[in-house]
This record gives structure tokens, sequence and C-alpha cells, in this order.
């Protein structure tokens, strides 16, 4: 019994258990890694992926896919950074603009996101195609509209007040860390403490029945996709500030980073499981390979090629634990 | 009666984590001979037959098969050796033809290339379907069929197999009349053949039709293997249940009360038309007729699954519009579904968010947040009260046993407290004794002043249960009937359309 009720565990949370033998052998590997600043630098190069994992979870839960946060995220970054300039700067996108407190690109970017989120949501609600196509179709045109609003020149030159979203301190921690920690914690909240969250799951699970259930299938989609754009604008407006510039081209492949990391942690694509803590620790099993493999001078090549196996084998790991339970 | 056994099951254990599924359970069969399996919902009968054919390895237990002992690592192995499963939850793939799921994984190949070959597929499905004599086309496509109709294309891949044992776990739950007599037939003849049948079902009169020896489990244990004509339902119920069981239909006379529920003239182009009824506060309204006489279809419509064409409903004199199940729900209705897969349960999710999901409101807190403390004593609260057999309510619904899962789907809608309570074969697939439980809960609610309209195929269970029967025939209501005119003639007079 008490050997069932380990292996239950270790199932359940095996995920987490890579991470900490994967901390430990990097920290043995490495005397750098853990020391607290590398621990926090893993954090924050995370945030941003990390970011638009947390919507890409619900969507995924629902048993959805986002393929177009990146390029939602790009133009929420140039737009953002567009109404963040510095006021004496010479090469102003908008040169009759007074320099804006940060509030207004801050809302910009999210509104930005929320709206391309949303258009996603009411195509796959309203029309019935696939998610894959919706956010497909998105991914593209949104990338377009980038380069169209900035004419495919970069909008650099921010406030201080921007550059501090994504470089300043609060209390020594980085501000993305602060950013990504809250929006953890309220998509958790989301997704376990109300009615929203439980409704994403059964659509997930079996979307007859949801519907069956009185749960507004079409609302709650457009809801989840709105969300996940929330975010991914809101990562673009992070990413913008730490590099203090909007670049049209930023953020490719992230959508694909971002769905790494939730699969890694365990959210299954066949809809209805998955967990915010899971996709919190996929992401940071991303960064500390990122890291790890960094500071072993390991190529950024092979790097690409450890973290695709790593992703696979994740899932069969995962599928294999689901597998037994039958 | 020395007959070898051609398949003997001993001292069979099962543990799932929390469960103790199956316990020093025996099980033997005959060539040629029909064995039904029988007990409560949980009892452990799926469990046992899963064993068998290599889904779960059993904790314990020996398998011997033609004197030899056997594992069946897979189900392959066992298909291949000759035994082969219907099961209680169907599983086509719905948008393949027949005869592609019919010869799923083994299709008939030609060439070099070893390609499949369309043309003996087809003829082999449709010989094997002429053979059983069922009329339908090999190249339909599984999900135009009824649910009647894919059972029965079930049935034929079983028989395909040309195995020497044939599981038929709950076959019958989804057919009609016609089409048990029908699996009856094919039956005997499988029997006279040789083949050893291993029958589950929670109908009685089907048991004692057609069984030859009965094994009798009750909460995983093994209670005993009987000949058929050594029992009766009576001695059967009690060994099953084993205790002393309630009435069957507890049917409380209570006062019926003003007009709730008015349906005019609903119509749905194509599937039934001038359908109009009205429906009283502390009424039990059956609605009886054949599978494909358009029960489910008007009441889906009434509760906004579907769009209709024409036709008016009234909640307490005043005009309603349903568009989605969401409105229904709204206005106190609720609906348990007769599809417990397609429409009903959450596979993945727990038995506590299957119950709450249809009155998730209820627990939003002013802050916007779920009342979790809430949710839990309701669900339990729930699970007591109609006996839901489940190690906690955190156990994922998938891993319930049928029965409980169709326990739970009631639990679900009573929760929602409704006004109009319209149930859709409510007691598919639960036994003897939870039956009568959830006769009485019905008997009961009524009895509070709720509405209720319940669809079933039995019809003892329409007469033991309304105040008036309605009965539809192909589409078209013929009439409806008083409790006290109510009997099985005049009810199947009218669903066959002959008055
Ligand atoms: N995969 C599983 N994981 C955990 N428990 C399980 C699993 N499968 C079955 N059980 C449990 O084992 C017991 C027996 O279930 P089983 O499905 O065999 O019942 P049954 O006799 O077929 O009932 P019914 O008449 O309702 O179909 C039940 O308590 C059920 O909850
Ligand atoms: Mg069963």
């Amino acid at each position: 019994m008490n050997v069932d009720k380990t292996k239950k565990i270790i199932s359940k949370y095996g995920i987490y258990f890579v991470f900490i033998i994967m901390v430990i052998g990097m920290s043995l590997a490495s005397p750098v890694f853990l020391t607290g600043r590398n621990l926090m630098n893993v954090i924050r190069q995370v945030s941003v992926i990390g970011m638009i994992s947390l919507g890409v979870t619900l969507v995924i839960i629902s048993k959805g896919i986002d393929l177009s946060s990146g390029s939602v995220l790009a133009v929420a970054a140039v737009v953002a950074a567009s109404l963040g300039q510095r006021g004496n700067w010479h090469a102003k996108m908008f040169p009759n603009l007074p320099e804006l407190p940060i509030i207004v690109p801050l809302l910009a970017a999210l509104a930005i996101g929320l709206i391309c989120g949303a258009i996603n949501g009411t195509l796959i609600a309203k029309t019935g195609i696939p998610a894959f196509i919706a956010t497909l179709g998105m991914m593209v045109s949104a990338r377009g509209l980038a380069l169209l609003y900035t004419d495919g020149r970069p909008v650099s030159s921010l406030t201080e007040s921007y550059q501090y979203i994504g470089q300043g301190y609060i209390l020594g921690i980085p501000v993305p860390v602060i950013i990504y920690l809250t929006m953890v914690l309220v998509t958790w909240v989301l997704l376990n403490h109300t009615k929203f969250g439980k409704n994403i799951y059964a659509i997930g699970g079996n979307i007859h029945a949801a519907e069956v259930s009185g749960v507004n299938v079409q609302r709650n989609l457009i809801k989840i996709y709105a969300y996940a754009g929330l975010l991914a604008g809101l990562a673009g407006m992070v990413l913008s500030a730490r590099v203090n510039t909007g670049q049209p081209g930023m953020g490719v492949s992230y959508e694909l980073d971002a769905i790494a990391a939730t699969t890694i942690g365990g959210t299954s694509h066949s809809g209805g499981i998955g967990t915010i803590g899971g996709a919190f620790v996929g992401a940071l099993i991303l960064g500390v390979l990122n890291n790890g493999l960094n500071l072993l001078g390991v190529s950024a090549y092979w790097q690409q090629i450890i973290k695709g196996g790593i992703i696979v084998g994740a899932v069969i790991i995962d599928m294999r634990k689901n597998a037994k339970k039958k | 009666m020395t007959q070898q056994y051609l398949l003997e099951m001993r001292d069979i254990t099962k543990v799932f984590p929390g469960v103790k599924a199956l316990d020093n359970v025996e099980f033997k069969i005959k060539s040629g001979t029909v064995h039904s399996l029988m007990g409560e919902n949980g009892a452990g009968k799926s469990t046992l037959m899963k064993i068998l054919i290599g889904i779960h390895p059993p904790t314990n237990g020996k398998i011997t098969y033609k004197n030899k002992e056997v594992v069946f690592e897979n189900t392959n192995k066992a298909l291949n050796m000759g035994i082969s499963m219907i099961h209680q939850e169907l599983s086509p793939v719905l948008h393949r033809t027949i005869m592609e799921n019919i010869w799923l994984g083994r299709e008939p190949v030609k060439g070099p290339l070893r390609l499949v070959d369309h043309k003996k597929m087809y003829n082999m499905t449709k010989e094997l379907l002429k053979d059983l004599d069922l009329d339908i086309d090999p190249k339909e496509k599984m999900a135009n069929l009824t649910v009647a109709k894919m059972q029965m294309i079930e049935i034929a891949k079983a028989v395909s197999y040309n195995s020497e044992v044939v599981i038929m776990d709950e076959p019958t739950s989804a057919l009609t009349d016609r089409e048990v007599e029908h699996l009856f037939r094919i039956i005997e003849r499988l029997k006279n053949q040789g083949k050893a049948i291993i029958y589950i079902s929670h109908k009685m009169d089907e048991i004692f039709r057609i069984s030859d020896e009965i094994t009798v489990l009750r909460d995983g244990q093994y209670i005993g293997t009987y000949l058929a004509q050594e029992l009766d339902t009576n001695k059967l119920i009690s060994l099953m249940v084993g205790r002393q069981l309630d009435e069957m239909f507890p049917k409380v006379e209570c006062e019926i009360g003003d007009i709730r529920l008015e349906v005019k003239n609903l119509a749905v182009e194509g599937v039934f038309k001038d359908v109009s009824f009205i429906l009283r506060k502390g009424e039990i309204l059956g609605l009886a007729g054949l599978v494909g006489a358009g029960r489910t279809e008007v009441i889906e419509t009434i509760f906004g699954m579907r769009n209709k064409t024409s036709g008016e409903v009234y909640i307490d004199g005043r005009k309603v519009k349903i568009n989605s199940p969401e409105d229904a729900i709204k206005n106190k209705m609720a609906l348990l579904t007769e599809d417990r897969r397609h429409t009903g349960i959450f596979p993945m999710l727990s038995v506590k968010d299957n119950t709450v999901i249809a009155n998730i409101n209820k627990y939003v807190k002013g802050n916007g947040l779920l009342d979790h403390k809430l949710i839990k004593g309701d669900c339990e609260k729930y699970k007591d009260a109609i006996r839901v057999k489940t190690p906690s309510i955190d156990q994922l619904i998938q891993n319930l046993s049928g029965g409980n899962q169709q326990k739970v789907l009631v639990a679900r809608w009573l929760l929602t407290d409704p006004d109009i309570l319209i149930l859709d074969e409510p007691t598919r697939g639960i036994d003897v004794g939870a039956k009568a439980e959830i006769h009485s809960l019905i008997s009961e609610l009524a009895g509070q002043g709720k509405s209720i309209i319940m669809i079933s195929s039995e019809l003892p269970e329409v007469l033991g249960m309304s105040d008036r029967v309605m009965v539809m025939y192909d589409g078209r209501m013929t009439g409806i009937v008083d409790r006290k005119d109510a009997s099985q003639e005049v009810i199947m007079k009218y669903a066959t359309g002959s008055m």
C-alpha cells in the first residue's frame, strides 16, 4: 500500500521531481548555477515565455491551441513602444506626441493582446474552424500588422519608466519576475477558484456535455483566447521594455516555446487536463536547461536539439503515467 | 454434465488504488452455453471481464483456457486466442464507415504492397451483416447510425472474430425490444455453434430467458454460481443485493397542481411535428415510443439543444424563449440525457467536478471565487443519498462503474433544484437496487411539486411511474393516456401507429 502511494505521488508530481533533479545535476556540474543571482536570472529569462505559456495552458486545457502568441506579442510591443518613446528622440514614430505616462503604452499593449485573442476566440467559437487554423491566420496577419505599423523598422529610445518595467528591480527582485509571478498567481486563481476555470476544464473534457450542462461554450472560448492574447500583449510590453525597443520581428517562435513549456508541465493536448503549477515548472525547466547548457558552454545548436528531445521525452513520460492509470 | 470447462478463472483479485474491485472471484464456463454475470453497479463485472481479455492485469489469480494456463497481456492476444468482447461503453470511430470499423486493425490486404483490399472488405462485411440479418450498408458512416444500430454493429464485430468466447457487457442497454429479439436469435445461433457466451445485463427477464448458468458477484466478492433453473427473480435479486429490496415502483399518489409547462405545436422540420402537451406541478409525464419515434428530439428541442421550426413553450403561463441549455437551466429545467458518454460525463474530471458543473453559479461567492467547502459538502451529501460507489469524490469519474457514473449524472441535475426535470432513460445501466432508489427519488420529487418528464424504453417503468403517458410514433404524437387507462397493450398500439 505504501509503495503504491509513493508511486502515485511520484507519477502525479513527476515533473516537479524532474525539475529538482535537473537543479541538483546542474549545480553539481557548475558552481555558478546555484547562486541567487543566477537563479534570479533564470526566472527573469523565462518570464516572457512563462507569461505566454500561462494563457496557452488555458487554451490547451480547453482542447485548443494558440499559434499566434509570438506575433501578437510583436504587435503589442511595437504599438506600446511607439507610445512610450522619449520626448526628445529625433526619430520618433509620432514626432508631435508628447511623452506619455507609462499607463498609456501598458494599456495599449494589453488592449491589443486582448483584441487579437478575442478575434481568435470569436472565429473559433462562431465559425467552428479549428483553433489551429484560426490562430495560424492570426500568427501570419499579426506579424504583417507589426511590420506594416513600423514599416519594418525598430521603435527605440523608450522612456525611463517604460524601461523600468523590463529592467527595474523592486526589493532586489527584477520587475519582469514580479509581473510573471503575479500572473502565475492570478491565472492559478482563475483556473482553480472561479467558475470560468471549471468551465475551461469542462469544455476541454467533453464539449457536448459542457453545453448540455449549461456552460456557454462560445462565450467561454472567446474569453479563453482573449485571456491568452492579453498575456501575450503583456509579454510584449515586458520584452520591449527589457531590450529598450519594440521590433516587428520580435517573439518569432515564442508560441512554440510556450506550448513546449505547457506540454512539459503535463497539460494534455487531448483536453481537460493541466495545471498552472505544471506550466510554471515547465517554463522553469526550459529556463534551467538554457541557462545550464550556457554555463556549461554547450553550443546553441546543440541546445536546440536537446530541447526538442526533452519536449518529446516529457510527453512520453506523461502519457505513460496516464496509460498506467487505466 | 461432466463436460469440460472451456475457460476457468480462479482466485481472481484486482486492486485499484483505493478500491478492491475483485476479491478471490471464480468464474467458469462451458462451450455451447450462456453464462450470465450478475451483480449491482460496481460489483466488479466489467472489471472481471476486462481482466479476462487483457485490459487489466489481475493483482492475483489464474486463468485456464482450453486446459492451459494463459496470461493475456493485451486484448490482441485474447482476440487471437478466440476471446472477444462487446464493451459496455461503445467506442466507434465515428467518421469512418461501418466496414472500416469492423475490420479495424485487421483489414484484408492485397498485392505486394499490402494495400487495403476495399472490395474484399466490403464483401466480407456484406456477408457478415447478411448472415446476422442486419440490413445496413457497409459503406454507411458510423456517425449516421442510431445508438442502437451502432450497438448491433458492435455485436457484428464481436461475432466477426469467430471467437469461441464472446463477452457481452450490457449489450441491450441501448436496444429496443425488436433489436433485443434479434440479438437473442444471434446468441442462440452462436450457442448452437458451440460458442461460449458471457452475458452481463441488469434486465432480469433477459437473464432468465437466455442463461444456462448464473454467477453472482456482490461488492467484488464471489457469491456463487447457479443453474438458471434453480433461481427466480426474487432469489437472484436477494443474492445480488444481500438485503431486502424496497418496492420497485414506489409511486406516491400526490396532489397534482397548476400547469407548469405548456408546449404548443412544437415542430422541427423533418424530425417531428405538432407536439402539444401540458405538464402540471407534481406530475410525472411518461414519454413512450419506439426508438426513432422522436422522443429524445422533442425534449432536446424543449431544452434548447435543437432549433425548433415552429411552436411555443410556456412556463407558468409565461411564454419563454429557450435557445440553449443555458437558457433552459435559467428557467429551472434540467435534462438528464440518454447518451452518457457523448453528452454526459467529463471522463477526465473528478466525481466532484462532474457533479457541480451544471449548478456552478450557486457556488460563486461575492468575491467571484468558488466556495469549495460548500461544493464538497453538497457532493458528499448527494453521493451518500443515492449511494454512489466511489472511494472519494476526487476520484476521476472514468474510474467508476457505468451505473455509478449514471448516478453521478442524476446527482448533477438534482443539485440544480429544477422545477422541471426531464429524464431520458434515467435508469439505463442501473442495477435493480439503485433503480428502485431512483424511482423513489423521482416520486419524492414529484411529491414536492416538481414536474417530471420521463422517457423510458422499459414499459413497466413508464407504466409504474407515470401519471400520464404520452406516446409518439414516427415523429408524431399519437396519444396521451391516463394512468388508469394505461396498459402495455394500449401503449404499444399507439407506439406502433396502429391506433
Ligand atoms: N480503472 C479503474 N480505476 C479505479 N477503480 C476502478 C477502475 N475500474 C473500475 N474501478 C472500480 O472497480 C469497481 C468495479 O467496477 P466495474 O466496472 O467492474 O463494475 P460493474 O459490476 O461492471 O458495474 P456496472 O453494472 O455499473 O457496470 C467499482 O467500484 C469501480 O469504481
Ligand atoms: Mg460494468
